[in-house]
């Protein structure tokens, strides 16, 4: 019998593997960033339960949708500019 | 090494070490806090799970959402297993094999800390472990189909505490864990939610500076076993801090402070009536459940309050 020193390494996958896994398609809503009412608070990226928006450089840019799964929780904290969000909800497939 | 401020423009230049692609329903409050966590830690941290959403929906064969060492422990054994693993680092560290300064978080589920890891828990703290451990406290059971914990709040509905016409829900108030952790005489002690992202990060910064063992509580929202809608996770927390339900504080050595006191305390109902759990509370006949949960909220503010005063009393503050 082998002992465990001699055993190969079971079961291991790549550290962050997720992220090549499609959560997007669980969406109903999607989120739309609308750039010109938007003050760069980057409430929306500390809040995203899924990673799905991107930044670079400090400055939030376009959504992940291949993660997003559409909670609704970036367009819910938004503060927007002059009460106009930056961020709303709509159907997917409208 | 200098450390990122706590802002957001500074820290979202760090790497996620949580990805995208997990399995968490939409709209979850546990990997936000997650989130947070990891963002904070400012060395490289090796992380046990205890068996729980979490676990099962972050590792999902073969894709791992993790990019730090982690380790899946048993329902009962998070921060046993995460005790050995610190000790072996402090031999190997003893012998020179490991050089870098490492710290050792662990994740648990209000389930996997409250009650079924709860000894395991009381142990490592009081071998004084050099480990944080993290609670994600949902309320109940989710990822098996909301059971009731001893996390649950007086009257939730849930599958095991059933609101009907035998009982209006559960029928205890819940466990005060983080009085409980705070009793341990540990370095650090905390209970924080993902909505206040500073506090919460500021607390996680100091757990892992404290030599031994510490412990933090995150309120943290479930929408299918709060009955809530998906985007709710962040106002809900807010709301169970505005309320008291869910007081923001800190036990560094032993010593209280209250790090948010809301201007204007709202009633308890302002928490529940969002949250279909507690929609059978607003019958006629459950009010004096109502009743109940304030007067729980109340009290255990002024305990805090009271408690507060006496250590500036003392410090002549």
């Amino acid at each position: 019998m082998k002992g465990w020193k001699e055993l190969e390494i079971g079961a291991l996958t790549k550290a962050g593997s997720a992220d090549e896994y499609n959560t997007g398609s669980w969406r109903a809503f999607r989120p739309v960033w609308i750039e010109e009412n938007c003050i760069q608070c980057l409430f929306c990226w500390i809040y995203c339960p899924d990673s799905a928006i991107t930044v670079k450089d400090g400055k939030r840019g376009e959504f992940d949708y291949m993660h997003c799964k559409g909670c609704g929780i970036c367009a819910m904290e938004c503060p927007g500019k002059k009460g106009k969000k930056a961020i709303v909800m709509e159907e997917e497939g409208k | 090494m200098s450390t990122t401020p706590l802002r957001l423009k500074e820290l979202s230049k760090k790497e996620d070490l949580l990805t995208g692609g997990h399995r968490m329903c939409a709209g979850c409050g546990a990997p936000i806090a997650i989130r947070q966590v990891l963002l904070a830690a400012e060395m490289p941290v090796v992380v046990a799970n205890a068996t729980g959403c979490l676990e099962v929906s972050t590792t999902i064969y073969p894709y791992s959402a993790w990019k730090v060492p982690w380790i899946h422990t048993a329902f009962e054994n998070a921060a046993a297993t995460l005790s050995g693993v610190e000790a072996m680092y402090r031999a190997l560290k003893k012998k020179g094999k490991i050089k870098e300064r490492i710290k050792f978080i662990a994740f648990g589920g209000d389930g996997g800390t409250y009650d079924i890891g709860f000894q395991s828990l009381s142990g490592a703290m009081e071998r004084g472990h050099d480990i944080v451990y993290i609670c994600y406290d949902n309320g109940a059971y989710m990822n098996t189909g909301i059971q009731r914990s001893s996390a649950t709040p007086l009257g939730a509905n849930t599958t095991t505490s059933p609101a009907g016409k035998v009982i209006p829900g559960k029928l205890q108030p819940r466990k005060n864990l983080t009085k409980i952790m705070a009793a341990h005489g540990i370095p650090y002690v905390a209970q924080t939610t993902p909505a206040h992202w500073r506090d919460l990060m500021t607390k996680v910064r100091k757990a892992l500076e404290v030599d031994g063992p510490a412990f933090i509580n995150v309120l943290s929202s479930c929408n299918r076993g709060w009955r809530t809608p998906t985007d709710r996770a962040i106002e809900d927390c807010k709301l169970a801090v505005e309320t008291c339900f869910w007081p923001l504080y800190e036990y560094e050595n032993g010593k209280l402070t209250i790090n948010q006191k809301p201007k204007e305390k709202k009633p308890v109902v302002e928490f529940l009536k969002t949250q279909g759990r507690f929609k059978h509370l607003f019958s006629p006949e459950n009010e004096h459940l109502l009743k109940k949960a304030q007067e729980l909220v109340d009290k255990e503010w002024e305990d805090l309050l009271r408690e507060e005063r006496m250590w500036k009393a003392e410090e002549g503050e």
